[in-house]
């Protein structure tokens, strides 16, 4: 069958191009003579072999100076084998058709040098690794590297010793505006969990029902710009407590938490697991409250690409996004948590037990009050970095007084949160993609209408904006 | 000679055993601490396939000491180059010396990890971050020890190559360095112990492979026992080091 002329009528398809050159019957001029040498063009699969084709009949027209008659007397007489031999000898074929290939359409790099932070929202990044996720995509050699804490992925992504980075959702948007950061502008295509965080406090704390019994605790967060100390600063303010002036919020590297909270140096923190879990399962913390239960499907973690690697390397950028966006598809579905627990507990991704991990993936953990609860939604993964989460980090980030001025929201949150990117590799994978990138999200019973961003900000009492 | 050669051994080994005892009795008493068991079942994990290589984040521990016992040495050795010219130079010349000697104080009083987030603001590369805190480590003590090292050596062994003419590099080199040897030697081991002490928090900081990316990585896990194998390993690259720096002394040592 021919694909060119039985389902297309579109003449430049028809033209002479793809028909295999080494043919005497074929003409590569005529689409008339389709009909004729219909059985001799070959359906041409894959790109590969059309670009092989291609550059073939390049080469034999050049040859024969377009002089479409003597190439088929030529071929009648010696016959397609010796022609291809002869012609290979006197013009390197391979080579040219193997440059061919690398032109458009080819990635740029392939082994590509990912940062990640241990903890479970890094779930997809990590997993791709050993699941060959990039791999899938052509990125073989990809490796993905541990840094010890946000401060130093930030300097790594900036100083471009890594491609691409796990990051907070907050954080590209800062470094953008250059917030706690040299400015530099980031993209990022895909968030890769929802919810997965918790207020853990520590034992001695298990009186403690809300905010206001937490007067003069000590609080550590991951990051300044991390939902970790928007949502905790948000869950005190909305129960009356002034985030800023009636309790201390530190910032402490996840893997420190546990540690400062066996030594009462905190006594709680608002932390990506397994640290909330872990707390538990080392006897000294119990799970206050899961940030579900703040904002149900909040984002968290990303994936994040400084806007010069994604120009830079626009192929590779988008190969590495499908394996995200893949990898984090594959993470949303709860009959393979066990088996990505298994695959990124040991020491070269989280070094954590592997029972920990499971107990956070799964959803089905004790809660350090003698229970044990089944929350299979406890962490969830969905890449779509809506622009309206974008909108609401940056309204509590002025709230806060980390960026102080007129901030053009929407302009920065569309900017930064690639949704269309995002949705063109989930619509490539056959997942629904949502048809609007702005949604109202409901905050502790509150509604954020991403459209008035300036009015909800007036809302808050507690506010140092 | 060889009982008094005796006993000290015996001390000496008496010693590690109260050591061993005493850890484990605390490590009954102080549940979170582990115990020297523990500890040696680790030991016997990681040393019983030093080499071994599961990905970017995971290799076996000789591995890691060979990173850091690498970039010790870049640094060091370009810091103690640097260090042993100036140092000469300063010697050479009283006036300059008195005037350079109070900011070289100041400088070796400075943490080389204090310079660490201006290193890697400016040099924008977590390994030649590394580098440098360690070159940071090796300058001071070897520059301070070389400056007066040259500048005590006896008045008559310059005063006889000055009148035997010889060529200012010959002297440099037959005469000064020789001379000063000993106080030098003295100032690198200095040195060395520094800048041995600076990387492991460097590389445990910059997120760099070497023996302070393990104790970090296991930190994570909070797994204690690979805590204190570490320390137990950094401990002992840190003695083999030095007795490299012992032999070097004797060689180098004169009577005048």
């Amino acid at each position: 069958m021919c694909i060119n002329c039985k389902t297309d009528n579109d003449l430049s398809k028809c033209s002479s191009g793809l028909r295999d050159a080494y043919d005497p019957k074929v003409s590569l001029e005529h689409c008339s003579s389709m009909n004729t040498g219909h059985d001799h063009v070959a359906a041409l699969e894959t790109q590969e072999s059309v670009i092989d084709r291609v550059v073939e009949n390049a080469v034999i027209k050049a040859i024969f100076g377009g002089n479409d008659v003597s190439r088929r007397n030529f071929m009648k007489l010696v016959g397609a084998s010796t022609a291809m031999s002869v012609l290979s000898s006197i013009f390197p074929m391979d080579a040219a058709k193997a440059w061919a290939k690398e032109a458009p359409g080819s990635l740029e790099k392939k082994d590509l040098k990912i940062g990640f932070i241990p903890i479970t929202c890094a779930t997809p990044i990590i997993m791709a690794d050993p699941m060959k996720m990039y791999e899938k995509y052509g990125l073989s050699g990809t490796k993905v590297v541990k840094a010890a804490g946000w401060a130093m992925i930030r300097d790594w992504a900036v100083s471009k010793q890594v491609d691409c980075a796990h990051m907070l959702s907050p954080m590209p948007l800062a470094i953008t505006m250059g917030v706690g950061s040299t400015a530099m502008p980031f993209y990022m295509p895909a968030i890769e969990n929802i919810n997965g965080q918790a207020i853990t406090l520590h034992v001695k704390h298990k009186a403690v029902k809300e905010p206001k019994d937490m007067r003069g605790f000590t609080f550590s967060v991951p990051f300044d710009y991390s939902m970790h100390n928007m949502l905790l600063r948000y869950y005190l303010a909305e129960g009356g407590v002034d985030p800023d002036k009636e309790v201390k919020i530190r910032v402490l590297p996840p893997p420190e938490m546990v540690a400062n909270l066996k030594a009462e140096n905190v006594d709680g923190y608002l932390s990506p697991d397994p640290f909330n879990q872990r707390a538990v399962y080392e006897g000294v913390g119990f799970i206050f409250k899961l940030t579900r239960d703040l904002w149900p499907g909040h984002p968290c973690c990303a994936f994040a690409a400084s806007k010069d690697f994604a120009t830079e390397m626009p192929n590779s950028f988008k190969a590495v996004l499908m394996a995200i966006v893949d990898a984090t598809f594959y993470s949303h579905d709860p009959a393979n948590r066990k088996e990505i627990s298994k695959a990124i507990a040991p020491r070269n991704y989280l070094n954590q037990p592997e029972e920990v991990v499971e107990q956070v993936l799964t959803g089905s953990f004790p809660d350090g009050l003698g229970n044990m609860r089944n929350e299979p939604d406890r962490i969830d993964f969905n890449p779509f970095p809506w622009n309206s989460m974008a909108v609401w980090i940056l309204t509590q980030m002025k709230r806060w007084g980390y960026v102080k001025g007129d901030v053009d929201y929407k302009k920065i949150a569309e900017e930064v949160f690639l949704a269309s990117e995002c949705g063109e590799a989930m619509k490539k994978l056959g997942y629904p993609v949502p048809t609007t990138t702005y949604e109202k999200h409901v905050i502790m019973g509150k509604t954020f209408d991403p459209d008035k961003p300036e009015e909800y900000l007036k809302s808050f009492t507690i506010s140092r904006s | 000679m060889n009982s008094t050669n005796k006993s000290w051994v015996t001390l000496s080994l008496l010693l590690l055993v109260i050591f061993i005892a005493s850890w484990q009795l605390i490590s009954m008493v102080l549940k979170n601490l582990p115990g020297p068991m523990p500890v040696a079942k680790t030991a016997y994990f990681f040393l019983s396939d030093p080499f071994y290589d599961n990905g970017p984040n995971d290799k076996g521990i000789g591995i890691l000491a060979l990173y850091s016992i690498g970039r010790l040495s870049v640094g060091f050795i370009a810091g103690s180059f640097v260090a042993i010219v100036l140092g000469v130079i300063l010697g050479l010349n009283q006036t300059l010396y008195k005037a350079v000697n109070p900011y070289i104080q100041v400088l070796r009083a400075i943490s080389p990890i204090a310079w660490m987030p201006l290193l890697l603001y400016s040099v924008q590369n977590s390994n030649a971050t590394a580098l440098l805190v360690v070159f940071m480590a090796s300058v001071w003590p070897t520059l301070a020890n070389t400056a007066f090292g040259v500048s005590n050596i006896k008045r008559d062994y310059i005063s006889v190559s000055n009148i035997l003419q010889i060529h200012p590099v010959s002297k440099v080199f037959r005469v000064i360095l020789p001379g000063a040897g000993p106080t030098i030697v003295a100032g690198l081991r200095i040195s060395m112990g520094s800048a041995w002490v600076a990387i492991v928090p460097a590389e445990a900081l910059l997120g760099s492979l070497g023996l302070g990316y393990f104790v970090w990585n296991e930190w994570n896990n909070l797994s204690l026992t690979s805590v204190i194998f570490a320390i137990l390993i950094i401990g002992l690259v840190g003695v083999l080091i030095d007795q490299l720096f012992n032999a070097l002394a004797r060689r180098l040592a004169y009577v005048d």
